[in-house]
């Protein structure tokens, strides 16, 4: 009983439906790892065509998405070795001045400051990133379209409904539906807990 | 005096910075009678603030169609 239950709910891969599902959570995933968009680009692409080269070695124990997340998290682990290996860039250089008065505390003023709350900001935000690229994925098709637009791509009310064919009181029913909808959904998973 | 609608829609503007001087004023005045949309307004804001401080990227179209072409052609 057990065993064809996990059987009918098995995950398959869709590769067709990647780009328009995984692109964009994929994408910020890399962004913020990488901080460079080109870059970033380059390995969703790569993650992509990772994932069809091995899709037959997909057993379907994950979701689509995690194991695409896990092919990506190796692209960028291999493209900070790639640099890494460069002749000269793995040194480790510590500028510091040559200032005779600050010779005796360098160890000190490299220490990490352990009330320091800066460092975590940078991380905390890249799971921000995730979590609402998550609630977005979650929307119904035309709201994650409009609200993409709207706040993400910073697009103008007239372009956008230009471009979607619908009037501007249309679009904002559509943005505050999305709005709401994302209210709701960060509230379960990015306030909680 | 404006309805709950009409302060929902104005307070989105107000999110994009699309609101006229005469909407917010509006706005304003209704938000002090009205504990609904005062409460949506608060959230709404930190929304706002929340999908800025996360920088958020996205991949345009155009991008995006190429690596459909690119996934087609290796499949």
């Amino acid at each position: 009983m057990v065993s064809t239950s996990i059987n009918m709910t098995k995950n398959q891969l869709n590769p067709t439906s990647w780009v328009d599902q995984y692109a964009d959570y994929l994408f910020n995933y890399a962004v913020a790892r990488v901080s460079d968009a080109e870059i970033a680009k380059d390995l969703v692409q790569e993650t992509f065509l990772a994932g069809l080269k091995s899709a037959k070695n997909f057993q379907g124990a994950a979701t689509e998405r995690t194991w695409l997340i896990a092919i990506l998290k190796r692209k960028v682990i291999d493209y900070y070795r790639k640099i890494n290996s460069k002749k000269g860039k793995a040194e480790v250089r510590i500028n510091y001045s040559s200032q005779s008065d600050s010779a005796g505390d360098w160890l000190e003023e490299n220490v990490a400051d352990p009330f320091s709350t800066l460092e975590n900001d940078q991380i905390e935000n890249a799971e921000l990133g995730q979590a609402i690229q998550e609630c977005i994925s979650k929307l119904p098709k035309k709201q994650s379209a409009v609200f993409v637009m709207k706040t993400i791509r910073g697009l103008s009310t007239e372009d956008i409904c230009n471009e979607l064919g619908i009037n501007p009181s249309n679009l904002w029913v559509m943005v505050h539906r999305a709005r709401t909808n994302l209210m709701g959904c960060l509230n379960e998973n990015w306030f909680k807990l | 005096m404006i309805n709950c609608e009409k302060a929902s829609t104005i307070c989105n503007k107000k999110q994009y910075k699309e609101a006229t001087f005469l909407e917010q004023i509006q706005l304003g005045f209704h938000l002090l009678y009205c504990k609904t949309c005062a409460a949506f307004s608060k959230k709404n804001k930190k929304l706002t603030i929340l999908c800025d401080k996360a920088n958020l990227h996205n991949l345009s179209e155009q991008e995006k169609e190429k690596m459909k072409v690119t996934i087609e052609h290796n499949s």
